[in-house]
């Protein structure tokens, strides 16, 4: 594995195989009584936050725990990011502080690549979300959840069919799954308005529709996405009941779906928009196996940037 | 390059352990096999299959230690490897720890880390194909297939046919 997790599109479809049995090992440990695993003692995570979130933070920070590395939080509200200090100068502050890792969450996509190539950290560098560009331990933990539900796609996603529904503009989430489930051979639609489908989505290897109901039937995994009104400078649909009536997930598209299919959703939901409360409440739900399988994906790739000898000098490609 | 052991004295010794665990332990009622990733696996189940044959069966498991060993920063990252505890657990039960090669004794004390983690058995044995010395840790074996001197700089081969496509034991001449 290389020095830093930056994008899904850095690793090869074995890598990430990797990382999954990495993460069904651990698993195997955490079953039981045991919590915790000395394999990171004396190592050091940061997690540099300058987007909000709940999730990501909490589950970067339990993996890193639980391999006993010493956790520092870091979010830009409070800090001196707010009276203005640049992220130079705050990687910098970092590096001095001894860093082995540094996870970060940032609103300008190619954050953590410049943090990794800058030459300002020696830290391995992980990407928990930058701008809308990519989530690849989101992508990672999904492959983990698919693969622990479908006992048949273990080694590869080979004629699984996976509709992306939603805001697909602004998620990185949904950047990071296309790439990886295309990647481990699954077939990925994405449906969403016209207005929420990017530029150039030709050249990815996806369908596209704007039909939910057309697609709902066929496919194995439905993956909700949420609706970013953060990034929505302006108005991207006419009314959120419009929305909601041809993309959101409710009672009547739930029982459309296949008896085997799951309905994932990356958080944090926003209920009665995109998915109703008694799909997300569904028996066909896995939206807390996400957020467990979470832990032991980014235990897994702690283990792997960190576990072994530091690799000095290296630079991702 | 020379052979210490060949496959039927592979053979015999496991069988002779077996026969050695039954007698120490006064029977397998308690007894559970766990050996350790990759060869230590393969030795453990056939252990338990002789045990099988002379006595009983036992439950038989495997136990990873990666995430416990103290020269992780050495070497590039490592795989993580099987950790299968059988059904009944290892709490109040007498674990025979199971591995090929028994050298500086730093597997086996993070097996014993890894160990502590899953419960508290009621003893913990050992049981090695072969013991090179060269001990760093007060760490002794209870079961050895053979004791075999070596120079520090010499490395022993094990080779099992589960894996490798025979079975033998070789010491090879260091660099």
């Amino acid at each position: 594995m290389k020095k830093h997790l930056l994008s899904i599109a850095d690793l090869s479809a074995s890598d990430a195989i990797e990382i999954l049995n990495t993460a069904s090992e651990l698993s195997k440990i955490s079953d039981g009584p045991m919590k915790k695993l000395p394999t990171l003692r004396g190592r050091t995570v940061v997690n540099l936050f300058f987007e909000d979130s709940t999730r990501t933070r909490i589950s970067f920070e339990s993996a890193a725990k639980r391999l006993s590395a010493d956790v520092i939080n870091f979010s830009a509200k409070g800090s001196s990011v707010s009276k203005g200090e640049s992220l130079k100068d705050t990687a910098q502050t970092l590096q001095a502080m001894g860093a082995d890792a540094v996870v970060i969450r940032h609103g300008a996509s190619g954050a953590a690549q410049r943090l990794a190539d800058s030459g300002w950290i020696s830290a391995s560098v992980i990407n928990a979300g930058d701008g809308t560009h990519e989530h690849p331990t989101q992508a990672l933990l999904d492959a983990y959840t698919i693969r622990s539900k479908f006992p048949q796609f273990q080694s590869d996603f080979k004629g699984l069919k996976v509709a992306i529904v939603g805001d697909i503009l602004h998620s990185r989430v949904a950047r990071s799954n296309v790439l990886l489930l295309t990647k481990l051979g699954a077939h990925v639609t994405l449906v969403a308005p016209p207005t929420l489908i990017p530029v150039g989505v030709e050249d990815w290897d996806v369908d596209v529709s704007y039909d939910l109901d057309s697609v709902i039937g066929e496919v194995d995994v439905l993956m909700a996405l949420r609706v970013q009104a953060e990034r929505m400078a302006d108005s991207f649909f006419p009314s959120v009941r419009e929305y909601s009536r041809g993309y959101g997930l409710d009672a009547v598209r739930l029982n459309a779906l296949k008896d085997s299919a799951i309905v994932m959703h990356p958080g944090p939901m926003i209920r009665g928009l995109e998915i109703s409360a008694e799909s997300a409440d569904s028996h066909k739900s896995v939206v807390l196996a996400q957020v467990a399988n979470g832990v032991l994906v980014r235990m897994a790739v702690l283990y792997q940037l960190l576990g072994g000898a530091a690799l000095t000098g290296e630079v991702s490609a | 390059m020379a052979t210490v052991l060949d496959a039927g004295e592979i053979g015999r010794a496991l069988k002779r352990i077996a026969h050695e665990i039954i007698e120490h332990n006064h029977g397998l009622e308690n007894v559970v096999l766990l050996g350790i990733p990759t060869r230590g696996a393969f030795l453990g189940e056939r252990i338990a299959q002789f045990l099988g044959e002379i006595q009983s069966p036992v439950p038989v498991g495997t136990l990873d230690i990666t995430l416990h060993r103290d020269d992780l920063r050495m070497r590039p990252p490592r795989p993580l490897l099987p950790t299968l505890i059988p059904a009944g657990g290892i709490e109040g039960k007498d674990v025979i720890l199971v591995d090929d090669v028994l050298f500086s004794g730093r597997t086996i004390r993070a097996a014993l880390d890894a160990l502590g983690e899953i419960g508290r058995p009621k003893t913990v044995q050992l049981a090695v194909l072969v013991d090179r010395g060269h001990r760093e840790l007060p760490i002794r074996a209870d079961y050895v297939g053979k004791n075999i001197p070596t120079a520090a700089s010499e490395t022993v081969r094990v080779q099992l046919s589960e894996i490798d496509g025979q079975d033998g034991v070789e010491i090879v001449a260091g660099a």
